[in-house]
């Protein structure tokens, strides 16, 4: 079987600006394959083009075996990849547990159709039961009842985590979801995606090495709009062009 | 006693005096407010169902207009043709309304905010002049009905039955609307009304849940304007007109966007004061956008946040 996604020479411009210019990536089932380079690489630009956020000019997006580079955002989500987003977004007048059970409901292969309109929502104890594991599972049980307005931003990272990983996704991509977070948040942030490793294949966009070269299997280093190098994190530390393009030699260990 | 429990005894208790209203203005020999009151009613089932799509749905539609005064306008065609029967035409004019939603929603439904607002009016408007162009359908004079609606078994023909009838549709409409805000269906809006991006990111098809609301609000629409078309004894392109649109989105604003009782107030204080303040003086309007600004400044929830009536 090839791999979960791969994506051969996609292309996307903004005017002049090839904020993808030809990118070819394969992401295997169970890694933790993060992305990284430098400000205005267009890593943002090809998460929007993977969850179908955009639509690419040129290219192929493969996943699990179907081209999906024209379907729209919530047939892909329906297909299995869900997202974060760099900047967040969850339903700030909503309850905690509200934005985590319609992350619960919106999969209609488990539960069907969100177009039911008689039967009460809360009469759905088992969406309510999961929605409440889940937010256990990023530390937010306690939060439960609060409008998710209220929560301190290292929690609404983590309630946005739990909303995607409620979607139950083949592939989940993270956008710098550490963005904006004090050392001990983006710790917390770090061991929460260190416990899906192995489990939950994700694709993580970072500007932390550290944490990306604790947590990934594989590194992809893109710079304006290419992949360059997509290795095993060592290869990825001491590449020449890496180095040149990217990390500087501080870097290296 | 719960609040809901509360609740739920004051709206039995208004249910209840309301069906009594006509026999005690009977009694009273105020017969002519009985037909005031069915508009009133009628009005109120129209504000409500623009206040679901407002409200309910978030999408600020400037053409209601075309689903309540098209309604009148199906009812009165048939009635032409020679059907009067309300158990055929009502249905069909809530599913003219529904069919019109359908292709004004599938086309308009992609823009947002000041657009979708603009061009839900150019809809309307559309409708307005094209059925005022229509010989057949008596041009600016509109269109006579030559009796009232049949609804076999009930006797139509009285004033008293026809207000019941509108009431009896307007706590049916109330009814469901409290069950659907609270369905699975009612929770989707209620994501989509904060964060449309992120219910398409969780896999919701946005367009679809919007276009299936904005459908259900027209159908109510149409059937509200079936009733109109009974209260008044004709179709009236007024009805059809921009105006309109903009009356039951003030009364929705007044009442209460996505209160479940905005419309029914909003239609209640609108009517009350053209009928109180009409009579007397002819700055109507002028004190009606006075209240209206005050509610925008000062009770952004409406009469009904004013009122307590914040339940869904
Ligand atoms: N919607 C847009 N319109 C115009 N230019 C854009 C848009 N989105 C991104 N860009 C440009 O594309 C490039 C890549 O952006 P982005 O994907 O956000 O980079 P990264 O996430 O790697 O920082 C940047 O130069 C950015 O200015
Ligand atoms: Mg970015």
């Amino acid at each position: 079987m090839g791999a979960l996604l791969e994506i051969s020479g996609l292309k996307r411009h903004f005017g002049g600006l090839w904020a993808a210019n030809g990118v070819d990536l394969a992401i295997e089932r169970g890694e933790i394959h993060a992305l990284i380079g430098p400000n205005g690489a267009g890593k943002t630009t090809l998460i929007h083009l993977i969850s179908g956020a955009l639509r690419p000019d040129a290219g192929r997006i493969v996943f699990a075996g179907a081209d999906i580079g024209q379907h729209n955002m919530h047939a892909r989500v329906a297909l299995g990849i869900t997202r974060s987003y760099q900047i967040t977004q969850i339903f700030p007048h909503l309850p905690v547990l509200e934005n985590v059970r319609l992350a619960v409901q919106s999969r209609r292969r488990d539960w069907g159709s969100s177009f039911r309109m008689c039967r009460p929502a809360s009469a759905d104890f088992r969406m309510l039961a999961e929605a409440e594991e889940w937010l256990g599972r990023v530390g937010l049980a306690e939060a439960a009842g609060q409008l998710a307005a209220d929560l301190a931003h290292g929690q609404q990272r983590a309630l946005e985590l739990a909303m995607a990983l409620a979607t139950r996704p083949q592939l989940l991509l993270l956008d710098e979801p550490m963005a904006g977070m004090g050392p001990e948040e983006s710790a917390h942030m770090a061991a929460l995606i260190a416990s899906l490793k192995g489990a939950q294949t994700i694709l993580l966009v970072e500007h932390d090495m550290d944490i990306v070269f604790r947590l990934a299997d594989r590194i992809s280093v893109l710079v304006a709009g290419r992949v360059i190098v997509s290795a095993a994190p060592d290869v990825v530390r001491n590449h020449p062009d890496v180095r040149r393009a990217y990390l500087g030699d501080e870097v290296a260990p | 006693m719960t609040p809901a429990r509360r609740g739920n005894l004051v709206e039995a208790g208004v249910l209840l005096a309301a069906i009594a209203l006509p026999l005690i203005l009977e009694a009273l020999g105020e017969d002519f407010y009985i037909g005031f009151a069915t508009r009133l009613l009628i009005f109120a089932l129209a504000a409500t169902s623009l206040n679901f799509i407002v409200g309910y749905g978030g999408m600020v539609a400037f053409g209601h207009a075309a689903f309540f005064g098209g309604g009148a306008y199906v009812v009165a065609f048939l009635m032409q043709a020679g059907i009067f029967s309300a158990w055929i035409a009502w249905p069909l004019a809530v599913l003219a309304a529904g069919v019109a939603a359908l292709a004004i929603g599938a086309l308009s439904l992609r823009t947002r905010g000041v657009y979708f607002i603009m061009i839900t009016l150019a809809f309307a408007q559309m409708i307005y002049y094209s059925i005022v162009s229509l010989q057949s359908a008596g041009g600016d004079d509109g269109l006579p009905l030559e009796q009232r609606s049949t609804l076999a078994p009930f006797d139509l023909a009285s004033d008293t039955t026809l207000y019941w009838v509108a009431l009896a549709t307007l706590a049916a409409c109330l009814i469901a609307l409290k069950r659907l805000a609270h369905s699975r269906y009612g929770r989707a809006l209620a994501g989509l009304r904060q964060n449309e991006q992120r219910m398409e990111a969780l896999g919701y098809p946005v367009d679809r849940l919007k276009l299936v609301c904005f459908v259900i609000g027209a159908g109510v629409a149409g059937l509200a304007g079936a009733l109109l078309a009974n209260q008044n004894g004709m179709a009236s392109p007024t009805q059809l007109y921009w105006t309109q649109s903009g009356m039951l989105l003030v009364m929705v604003i007044l009442g209460g966007v996505g209160q479940r009782y905005g419309g029914v107030l909003g239609a209640l204080a609108l009517l009350g004061l053209e009928e109180a303040l009409g009579l007397t003086t002819e700055y109507a309007h002028f004190y009606i956008g006075l209240a209206l600004l005050a509610v925008v400044l000062f009770a952004p929830r409406g009469l009904a946040g004013l009122a307590g009536l914040r339940a869904r």
